[in-house]
């Protein structure tokens, strides 16, 4: 992240000016416009924790899939319903942790590879993700049925489109931060995915041990937000030291 | 009193016609129903093509919104066959209007149907193709009405009461009616909270109550009122009673991960027979104001 190629996309997004898409003019206006993000490897710092969860998690339902046999037949075990997975640890899966505030605004540089979302089985892959303001999307239907891809923003412009069988990749862009929209498909009313538009790399999915970490972060204090589908927003302070870790925990229950 | 006949004629074919437009447009409430109850509304995200093509793959919910499209153009078809029907055949002036009147209305439908999608389902669109399919609908039952043989044989009138009006009444019901049929469309389309529908059964049921009560008190020697004022009743108890049954299974199954196929099965029972509602007391309305002559 810190070489220097890795901020080409966005000084050619910047140069070129006129996306295709209405929605990306105004991101690389918007960020154009402020100082380019300068963090110093020497005293950058870390944020890390889990996301617990206490209780008894609900028990998640099998899916129904017998409205599309074809998405039924690519499953050799019947598929549960990810709205809520509590890991074998008691950690929390699928949440998204970010910093909600404290940064400066500024440029940060942008991944050089797009975020990806995978309809396979007809389920999205990843549940949850997060990726930049005006980092490429790229959807793919490895699937033989059809799907329509619905976008359900409400800060960015929503958009629905289909995406056949073996059809190109859509390429999207998000211009404004946007934590969390649902992303769905109408042909399998069961098919949910969750994006997160942040204006700043520093953003992670809990996965199969629930901890996240947030690296390269500036000394400073930060409010740190975790965001689950179904539980909702948690918040809590950090403050990272000249490269010192600080840790903080969220804990959610049913 | 004896019927006075009318001077026009009675032709089954067209009254036939009507008929089988009238069924055919409650089947495709039921349709549009289906879509709404399914998620199934933006299965397909162009229009007026569907994935391009005429003939989309029907899996999944493409099926149900396809679908829906294919009904409904069967629908429009038909509308036109009755316009140039009664246009051709019918010697009443005013029910040419009314075929003009149809099928302007079924060709705002379909606009409204491909906008809503291609707009993404804005409540007040989804809402307003919702409630006037039910005005459509009541707009076929009507002519089938104005149709029928013993439409024509005319009216066996009957002087209305002095201490029981009830030919205002008469169209308090089906306004009742449209309104409550309007606040289930914008809660279904989650422009707001199911309460505002709750809350007004109880004033729709009451005013249907009071007219078909009203009618059985003072008008049942009239059979054609009498008839209209029991059916009226039937069909909207039967609608309570659905309306609490798909409350019942909207609540049992808000945690579903997709569309429980007993709540979609009320729900869209709820609907059509929310048409049915509407056609019944828009039929009453009509049978009163011929029936019921005013004192003099
Ligand atoms: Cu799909």
């Amino acid at each position: 992240m810190k070489h220097p190629l890795a901020l080409l996309p966005l000084l050619l997004l910047a140069a070129c000016g006129s996306g295709p898409k209405t929605e990306t003019a105004p991101a690389a206006a918007n960020t154009a416009s402020l100082p380019e993000a300068h963090v110093d490897p020497a005293t950058a710092g870390t944020v890390s924790g889990r996301v617990l969860f206490t209780g008894t998690p609900p028990v998640m339902p099998i899916i129904d899939m017998s409205s599309n046999p074809q998405c039924e037949r690519q499953h050799k075990t019947p598929v549960k319903a990810e709205t809520v997975v509590v890991n074998p640890n008691g950690t929390l899966r699928n949440v998204f942790v970010w910093i909600k505030s404290g940064l400066s605004p500024a440029q940060w540089p942008m991944p050089a590879t797009p975020a990806k979302l995978d309809q396979n089985g007809c389920m999205y892959a990843p549940r949850v993700q997060g990726l930049m303001e005006g980092q490429d999307f790229e959807i793919l239907n490895s699937d033989p049925v059809n799907h329509n891809v619905h976008a359900e923003c409400e800060r960015n412009a929503a958009w629905n489109e289909s995406q056949p069988p073996r059809a190109e990749h859509k390429f999207k862009k998000f211009a404004s931060e946007e934590v969390l929209f649902p992303v769905t498909c109408s042909v399998h009313p069961w098919m949910r995915a969750y994006v997160g538009v942040s204006p700043h790399p520093f953003f992670f999915v809990t996965a199969d041990d629930g901890s996240f970490v947030l690296k390269g972060v500036p000394p400073g204090t930060y409010t740190i937000e975790a965001v689950h589908e179904k539980y909702g927003r948690k918040e809590g302070k950090v403050t990272v030291a000249p490269s010192g870790t600080a840790s903080i925990e969220f804990t959610y229950g049913s | 009193m004896a019927p006075n006949p009318t001077p026009f004629p009675y032709n089954r074919g067209l009254h036939r016609w009507s008929l089988l437009l009238a069924l055919c447009t409650l089947f495709l409430v039921v349709a549009g129903g289906v879509v709404t109850s399914r998620d199934a509304g933006l299965s397909v995200p162009d229009w007026p093509l569907s994935y391009g093509k005429l003939m989309p793959p029907m899996e999944g919910g493409i099926f149900y919104e396809h679908g829906h499209r294919m009904i409904a153009t069967t629908v429009g078809m038909f509308t036109i066959v009755s316009l140039v029907w009664l246009w051709i055949a019918e010697k009443r002036k005013w029910m040419k209007w009314l075929g003009v009147a149809a099928l302007l209305a079924v060709i705002t439908q379909g606009i409204l149907g491909g906008i809503t999608v291609l707009m993404l389902l804005p409540w007040w669109v989804s809402s307003t193709h919702a409630s006037l399919a039910q005005l459509f609908f009541s707009t076929t039952v009507a002519i089938v009405l104005f149709t029928s043989d013993w439409w024509l044989k005319g009216a066996s009138t009957i002087l209305e009461v002095a201490t029981a009006p009830i030919r205002k009444l008469s169209l308090a019901a089906p306004i009742c009616v449209l309104c409550q049929l309007g606040l289930g469309a914008a809660a279904r389309h989650k422009a707001f909270g199911s309460i505002y529908h709750i809350s007004g059964s109880p004033i729709v049921t009451g005013v249907i109550l009071w007219l078909v009560v009203r009618i059985l008190l003072n008008y049942s020697s009239n059979r054609e009122l009498r008839l209209g004022a029991l059916t009226l009743i039937s069909i909207t108890f039967c609608q309570v009673f659905l309306g609490i049954a798909a409350y019942m299974t909207r609540i049992a199954y808000a945690d579903s991960v997709q569309p429980m196929p007993l709540m979609v099965t009320f729900t869209v029972f709820h609907v059509a027979v929310g048409a049915l509602t509407m056609a019944a007391s828009v039929s009453l309305a009509i049978l009163v104001r011929r029936n019921v002559a005013l004192a003099a």
